[in-house]
């Protein structure tokens, strides 16, 4: 029967095409509307590690006292949200979670061995060497480091893979030297196209998002020992002494930290520890720390601009009010046969024949709805750039997803705005309809 | 094959109650062709969607082809419709996005015939009305007197029990009216029950028996046709 019912949807829709237009176009606008919203949205606030970031912990410790708080303008006056040199190499040094990263951004000069060509501005973080296991960094070629070369402040690097097509033409560069900043470097590992997003792992200096993915990790008692500097954020409650060695000594907090901890009682000993730290290294104040997994930091951090949400809520709204225009002439459209439901339902058609018959016709305008409704998403998500911030805008992309989920929620709503003329067009009495005639 | 007994219809406002049927008895036999007459508002057309489960009653108990009607679901009522009954309607009531063919087929879809089956059904209908060249015109390139051949066609496609018709020659000039009526003969010739609501005397003079209804209420039952004599002196002057 469904092609029967299919058959008179086309039938009844070409019987009045400005009429079918006029809903079709109606539900492409509220669904492309929409899915433009999505698929920002969709972008910012996904999870980047579901499968691990409940495990993930970020943890802040208050190293400057109730005075600071004064001026602090987290509504629960919590710790700043990154370390200070000191006590990121003391935690490290504890190293009382299962897997643990002290990390700073860098942003030195790759300098190819064809001295014909120029200098590479890259970026990427100093970490330890449990960073990757603990972020799931994907490689491509070899791997990350070892502790011992953590200790010994050893000269490897581990690079993207943009660095390496640009240095390597893409090859297995493991083993290979790279010169960084003047020094020589040894390739331990070539990470897949990685770029996570939101840039879980060091929110703080990325403001969450970053365009491109990371250029090179090295260690991070490497980077310090070859006097690296940040180039990330560094916030200070009193001016520290000159040069990096002194940004060093200081209480400025640049070093963003994150732990892994597999299960609930391993996150509380570590909390408790956390406080026996602050206890000890800042006995002045009562401990005033924070241990939250990457969910709730993300979203502490106000991680996901609320441009998009606001978009998202404005887009919401249309796409409801065009289902209200949609129903209305759905409404009108249907009741206009009121005469044909009175014979079918006398030649014995039961309702739930003229459900699926007259929601058919809802599902077909929805899926024509649907495909024009993807034009009008790609050309939305080009233009998102129009009114989102660049690395925001350039998150947004066509994909599998976006596109089946367009024709779903368009067939969805289509029938969602044909449900009650539909409930209406079924209960049509018929003795009422052919007595009329 | 129709049996209505101390049926009721009342059709109920905060206000009022009008009673359109009232203590209404009928038994139609199988294969009998019965006039239902009477003045506009009389209760005719109540009486005939009642037969045909298109309406529910109030009071009293309907029997069709054995089957005690009150109690079952819309489904049931349906099935009935689809399987038991054909309608002719005055207005014809044709579905006019559907060509000739396709109206016909409108019950055996819901019937789930094979295709081959309904083709079948369809073209031994439409030739049985004179109608099989058309089967691919639309209603509104049909004449009155071959849109109501159609539904005749679309009421015999399913091989009902029981043929209810509703002024089917109200819409129809003399001619017309005629053919179509020759028609509803010819099926009741074949053994089909026909119920026919009318207001035309002579159109009534046709069939076996004529049932007369005044407010809602039998009056009249004359087995032989009162306005036949008439109709035969109107013919004969």
């Amino acid at each position: 029967m469904f092609t029967y019912y299919l058959d008179l949807a086309l039938r009844s829709l070409k019987r009045s095409p400005g009429l079918t237009a006029l809903m079709v176009l109606t539900i492409a606008f509220g669904v492309a509307a929409s899915m433009t919203a999505w698929s920002v949205f969709r972008a910012v606030s996904g999870d980047p590690i579901p499968w691990k970031s409940a495990q993930l912990y970020v943890p802040q410790i208050d190293m400057w006292g109730p005075q600071a708080q004064a001026s602090n303008p987290d509504s629960d006056k919590g710790p700043p949200d990154a370390l200070d040199y000191g006590d990121a190499v003391a935690l490290m040094r504890d190293h009382r979670a299962k897997l643990q990263s002290a990390m700073y951004q860098i942003g030195p000069a790759v300098v190819p061995a064809d001295a014909a060509k120029h200098p590479i501005q890259t970026d990427g973080h100093a970490v330890f060497s449990e960073f990757f296991p603990m972020v799931d960094a994907p490689f491509q070629y070899g791997g990350g480091w070892t502790a011992a070369d953590d200790e010994h402040r050893a000269q490897v690097v581990v690079i993207g893979s943009k660095l390496n097509t640009k240095v390597f033409d893409g090859g297995n560069s493991v083993g290979k030297m790279l010169n960084v900043d003047g020094r020589d470097y040894r390739v331990v590992g070539v990470l897949k196209e990685w770029n996570p997003q939101p840039r879980f792992f060091d929110v703080v200096n990325t403001g969450g998002f970053a365009s491109d993915g990371e250029g090179m990790f090295m260690p991070f008692t490497t980077a310090i020992a070859a006097g690296i500097s940040n180039n990330g954020n560094t916030n200070c409650n009193e001016v520290p002494e000159a040069g990096f060695e002194g940004l060093q000594r200081s209480a400025c907090i640049w070093i963003a930290y994150m732990v892994q901890l597999d299960d609930a009682a391993a996150a509380e000993k570590y909390k408790n520890y956390l406080e026996g730290f602050a206890r000890t290294r800042y006995p002045n104040w009562a401990p005033n720390v924070r241990l939250r997994n990457l969910p709730d930091w993300l979203d502490h951090e106000h991680v996901v601009p609320s441009d998009t949400k606001v978009s998202l809520l404005i887009a919401l709204g249309l796409l409801i009010v065009c289902l209200v225009n949609t129903a209305g002439l759905l409404l009108a459209k249907f009741l206009r046969r009121s005469s044909e439901i009175g014979v079918r339902r006398a030649l014995g058609a039961p309702r739930l024949a003229i459900y699926a018959q007259f929601l058919t016709e809802g599902a077909v305008i929805g899926l024509a709805g649907g495909l024009l409704g993807l034009v009008l998403t790609g050309m939305g998500v080009a233009c998102v750039g129009l009114v989102l911030p660049r690395d925001i805008a350039n998150l947004a992309h066509l994909d599998v997803s976006l596109l089946a989920t367009t024709l779903v929620v368009s067939v969805l709503a289509s029938l969602l705005a044909a449900l009650y003329p539909t409930f209406r067009a079924a209960h049509v009495v018929p003795a009422w309809q052919l007595k009329s005639n | 094959m129709l049996t209505m007994t101390k049926l009721s219809k009342v059709y109920r406002t905060e206000m009022v109650e009008t009673y359109a049927l009232r203590e209404f008895d009928i038994d139609v036999k199988e294969g009998e062709f019965v006039a239902v007459t009477g003045p506009s508002g009389s209760g005719k057309t109540t009486f005939l969607t009642i037969a045909g489960l298109l309406e529910t009653f109030t009071g009293g108990t309907y029997h069709l082809d054995g089957i005690e009607v009150s109690q079952l679901d819309d489904n049931a009522r349906s099935k009935i419709r689809n399987e038991k009954i054909g309608f002719i309607f005055q207005a014809f009531n044709l579905i006019p996005d559907l060509n000739v063919f396709d109206n016909v087929d409108v019950p055996l879809r819901y019937r789930g015939m094979k295709s081959d089956e309904r083709r079948r059904r369809i073209m031994e209908s439409l030739e049985r009305v004179g109608l099989a060249a058309r089967a691919k015109h639309y209603p509104a390139e049909l004449s009155g007197g071959q849109q109501q051949r159609v539904a005749i066609a679309r009421a015999l496609a399913g091989s009902p029990r029981l043929l209810l018709a509703d002024e089917p020659t109200g819409n129809l000039d003399t001619q017309m009216a005629r053919g179509v009526l020759e028609l509803l003969e010819e099926i009741h010739r074949e053994g089909a029950t026909i119920v026919m609501v009318t207001h035309d005397p002579e159109l009534a003079a046709r069939a076996q028996r004529n049932v007369h209804i005044i407010d809602g209420q039998i009056v009249d039952i004359a087995e032989e046709p009162r306005f036949r004599a008439h109709a035969a002196v109107a013919q004969h002057a």
